[in-house]
């Protein structure tokens, strides 16, 4: 047996060895990104769920202004949290369209009376198939869809209050 | 065995253990009609992940979203979509992270050709333990 | 009390593997014959106390002792008894502490049993092992200590966590409802490696102790296969990789394991490329001969090794690229499968043929029989079952062939002369062709049904027909649940009853489904019970599984094999070594 090749299998300890470490260092990160971003939204037809409010499709979004797409549900606890936020952006003149996902009508309906409601139409997701459809995998999620319809950018989480005049920018820019 | 009311309370209250209000999609645990759909449907779940598990394929998760994906899953294969079609159309949304079976690529290039580099490289370190011919 | 006696033993042990590691390294520095005849007893005791330690930690989940903060956030006073037992060591720290016990218990053994090996060597094993025992009683004594107070104790502890119950493949096979027994989950993945190195260290064994070849080999798998071990330790604990099975640990305890891994398993592989040159070079062999045969089979099982620890920690590498992939039984079955597959051909062939040097032409004489069998078998299965898939085909194909193979060393043999190692193998070998079959089998024809049921509206599934009689209300001790009444018949023959559970726990709220399986001759039949839909209708999971039982029948017979060979080998030895004294008298 050659020499060298004798220390073959501590290098390859070695390199597990980095790959392991690297593995630990590095912050884990278990959020799932939507691929759409940067696509077009794609096409969909929900009907509204809150009496008096219209349902929602994807060509409510072309032409016209950089909006927001919030993807919400009344069992979801951090909606809560974010529904000042959503207020907040709704008062500098952000338009606000969201997807209910899984939801009931009086739910919502005690949903949006308790917290607020930022929202100029909500469609009524059932199965989820909007949500799959623009790549969200949780909610609460926010989406920045610009003028052409396009979706720019995706919010994980709730949008907490150091959040909002970053995305005050990004739809400004999107003009 | 009592039967009592307690039994019947707490069923009143597994409600509260699931995520919303609503019961799970037509599709999500029911087959589809034709066996031959129904098994390349249920091929295709075992190899697409659960995005809010820890670790399941959407076949094996009692998450609601998984549900919601194996209806989405078997409605396409019922309306005659390929079991590719619709895997594409999921990792056009969320990535390959969704697939179990990633595909070959730069960056998967060395885990699909592990299997020959590794083969090649052990049966060369083995050649030392076979007599070599004498001429 | 309990608990403080625990630590006390626990602390004693590692202060006695620290007197260990010192009077072996200062009797062979020295010389020392005083210092060298104290580690023995020294190693036994090291053993006792890592036992009572273990001990009293059972205990103390044993009687819910909820001021211990590892009872408290594992156990509660209304589990089961088993559940408290195994649950004792289904956390971290706990396993941990098993770990070390399993280690010290095993280093009490050689100091007790050994006397074959020079005094110098055994004395220099029992050091190492006490050197690898330090450094893990320093991590649980100083970051995972298992019997840690909670001050106030609470009233109760959190219960059951779920994902701490210890799932080998039967168990999570019939408690979960899953159906499945192996997903290529990175935390089944480690505990399969250490199971391939230990295998390929096993039969390179045999090369060794037959024809002493492959000397360097064999010591390099015995490195592997105990670094797959604590890399396993490493990986089920680190938090670096996603599964079902991990225990929930921060990075910070990850950093100590990984700090002990660098230590001893780059310790070694050092030693061993700077060291191994001294050994003699072994024989050389030819390519036909069971010793060739032998190699091959040592490579094939590296390669599969090596597959499986690249595929489990790939997603790491991609991360690094910024790149989340997920990689499963897709991967796995299409590269680590066709390998395994050529490995049980050959496993077939390998027995069969001569130490030293065989002929091609003979060795395909004698496989003339098993390949008969594996041919009549594919013919069967392509005219009777069209469309199962190629794997599964190759599987039992292989399977029939390897398991006449297997048999075939026995064949025109007297029985009662042949030694107990050639059962050892001929059973092990038999073991992997019935495992393989149930492998197969479940793979190509399970049948499964998914249907929404009204009471006693009969469906099928397989042969059977299974009818929805009752859902009642039942209590158990820590759980209220749903119990369905099934009446399942196959044709004309009795029917029988299963009754499959949806259960509700309180503490934590969960709801589990517990499965009802009634195993046939031919199969088992796996009833799993869903939710009420909006129509007032019951989800229902029906599996008919051919064979399926054989996978874990199989299993038994290889370790019986196993265990048979082991055994075999020392019975032999200590015949040999009995005649070479009587010839000496």
């Amino acid at each position: 047996m050659r020499r060298w090749l004798l220390w073959l299998p501590f290098l390859a300890f070695v390199l597990l060895f980095a790959v392991v470490t690297f593995g630990l260092k590095k912050p884990a990160d278990r959020t799932i990104k939507s691929a759409m971003v940067g696509k077009p939204l794609p096409d969909f037809a929900l009907a509204g769920i809150v009496p008096g409010k219209p349902g929602l499709s994807s060509r409510d979004f072309t032409p016209g202004k950089p909006r927001l797409l919030n993807v919400f549900a009344s069992w979801c606890l951090p909606c809560i949290a974010e529904a000042p936020q959503l207020m907040a952006l709704k008062q500098a003149g952000v338009e606000i369209d969201a997807v209910a996902v899984r939801d009931t009508t009086p739910a919502l309906q005690e949903f949006l009376a308790r917290n607020g409601d930022p929202y100029a139409r909500i469609g009524d997701d059932r199965q989820s198939s909007v949500q799959l459809s623009i790549g969200s995998s949780g909610v609460p999620e926010t989406f920045l869809i610009d003028a052409q319809g396009k979706i720019i950018e995706q919010h994980i989480g709730d949008i907490r209050a150091d959040d909002v005049p970053d995305i005050l920018a990004k739809l400004r820019a999107a003009q | 065995m009592k039967r009592t009311l307690l039994p019947l309370l707490l069923l009143l209250a597994a409600p509260a253990l699931a995520d919303s209000n609503l019961p799970p999609a037509a599709l999500a645990n029911t087959q589809l009609k034709d066996p031959a759909l129904e098994a390349k449907a249920r091929d295709l779940m075992y190899t697409l992940r659960c995005l809010v598990c820890q670790g399941q394929s959407i076949a094996d998760s009692d998450a609601e979203m998984a549900g919601d994906m194996r209806a989405l899953v078997r409605q396409r294969i019922a309306q005659g979509e390929s079991p590719d079609s619709v895997r594409r159309w999921l990792v056009a949304r969320y990535g390959d992270y969704v697939t179990y079976d990633p595909p070959f690529s730069w960056v998967t290039a060395p885990l699909w050709l592990a299997p020959l580099v590794m083969l090649g490289i052990g049966a060369w370190l083995a050649r030392g333990s076979f007599k070599r011919k004498k001429r | 009390m309990i608990a403080e006696s625990g630590l006390a033993a626990l602390w004693l042990a590692g202060a006695l593997a620290a007197l260990q590691l010192i009077l072996a390294a200062l009797g062979i520095a020295r010389n020392h014959d005083d210092a060298m005849a104290a580690v023995r007893p020294v190693a036994v005791v090291q053993g006792l106390l890592a036992v009572v330690a273990m001990a009293l930690l059972i205990t103390v989940f044993m009687r819910s002792d909820m001021s211990v903060l590892l009872v408290a956030a594992n156990s509660h006073s209304d589990k089961p008894w088993l559940y408290k037992f195994a649950g004792a060591w289904g956390n971290h720290e706990g396993s941990m502490l098993l770990w070390v016990t399993i280690l010290g218990v095993a280093g009490a053994a050689v100091a007790l049993l050994e006397h074959r090996v020079d005094k110098r060597t055994l004395i220099a094993t029992l050091g190492a092992q006490a050197a690898i025992a330090l450094g893990f009683y320093a991590f649980l004594l100083f970051s995972s200590n298992p019997f840690a107070r909670l001050n106030p104790a609470p009233a109760d502890g959190n219960g059951l966590n779920t994902l701490g119950i210890t799932a080998g493949s039967y168990w999570a096979y019939y408690e979960l409802g899953w159906g499945g027994w192996w997903f290529w989950d990175p935390v089944e993945n480690a505990s399969l490696m250490p199971w391939l190195a230990a295998t390929a260290l096993l039969h390179s064994v045999t090369v060794l102790a037959t024809r002493d070849g492959l000397r360097a080999w064999t010591v390099m798998l015995a490195v592997v296969a105990f670094s797959m071990s604590m890399i396993g330790t490493f990986l089920v604990r680190s938090g670096i990789l996603t599964s079902v099975h991990a225990f929930a640990v921060d990075p910070e305890r990850g950093a100590f394991i990984l700090a002990l891994l660098a230590i001893y398993i780059g310790g070694a592989l050092i030693l061993f490329a700077a060291r191994v040159g001294t050994v003699r070079a072994g024989n050389t062999f030819e390519a036909v001969s069971r010793e060739g045969a032998l190699v091959v089979n040592n490579l094939l099982l590296s390669v599969v090794l090596g597959l499986v620890l690249w595929g489990t920690l790939y997603p790491i590498v991609a991360a690094a690229f910024g790149v989340q992939l997920s990689i499963g039984p897709p991967f796995f079955d299409k590269t680590a499968g066709p390998i395994a597959l050529i490995l049980v051909a050959i496993m077939g062939a390998g027995p069969l043929m001569r130490w030293r040097r065989d002929g091609g032409r003979e060795v395909l004489r004698r496989m003339a029989v098993p390949g008969a069998a594996a041919l009549v078998t594919l013919v069967m299965f392509l005219i009777f079952a069209r469309g199962i898939g190629i794997l599964p085909l190759l599987g039992l194909t292989l399977a029939a062939g390897l398991a006449a193979a297997s048999v075939a060393p026995l064949w025109k043999r007297n029985l009662r002369r042949t030694p107990l190692f050639t059962f050892g193998m001929v059973i092990a070998h038999l073991g992997i062709a019935v495992s393989l079959a149930g492998m197969a089998s479940d793979s190509a024809f399970t049948q499964q049904v998914l249907i929404a049921t009204k009471l006693g509206e009969p469906q099928h599934v397989g042969p059977f027909t299974v009818t929805l009689d009752s859902i009642v209300p039942v209590v158990g001790p820590n759980y209220s649940a749903l119990e369905a009444t099934l009446t399942a018949r196959r044709g004309d023959s009795a029917a029988f009853t299963l009754k499959p559970q949806s259960r509700f726990f309180a503490t934590p709220a969960t709801v589990t489904s517990e499965s009802a399986i009634a195993t046939k001759l031919d199969g088992q039949l796996y009833t799993v019970l869903g939710q009420q839909d909006e129509q007032g209708r019951w989800q229902l999971r029906l599996w008919w599984k051919p064979f399926v039982t054989f996978i874990w029948l199989g299993g038994a017979l290889i370790a019986l094999g196993g265990v048979l060979s082991l055994f075999g080998r020392l019975w032999r030895e200590r015949r040999w070594k009995r005649d070479d004294e009587e010839a000496l008298a």
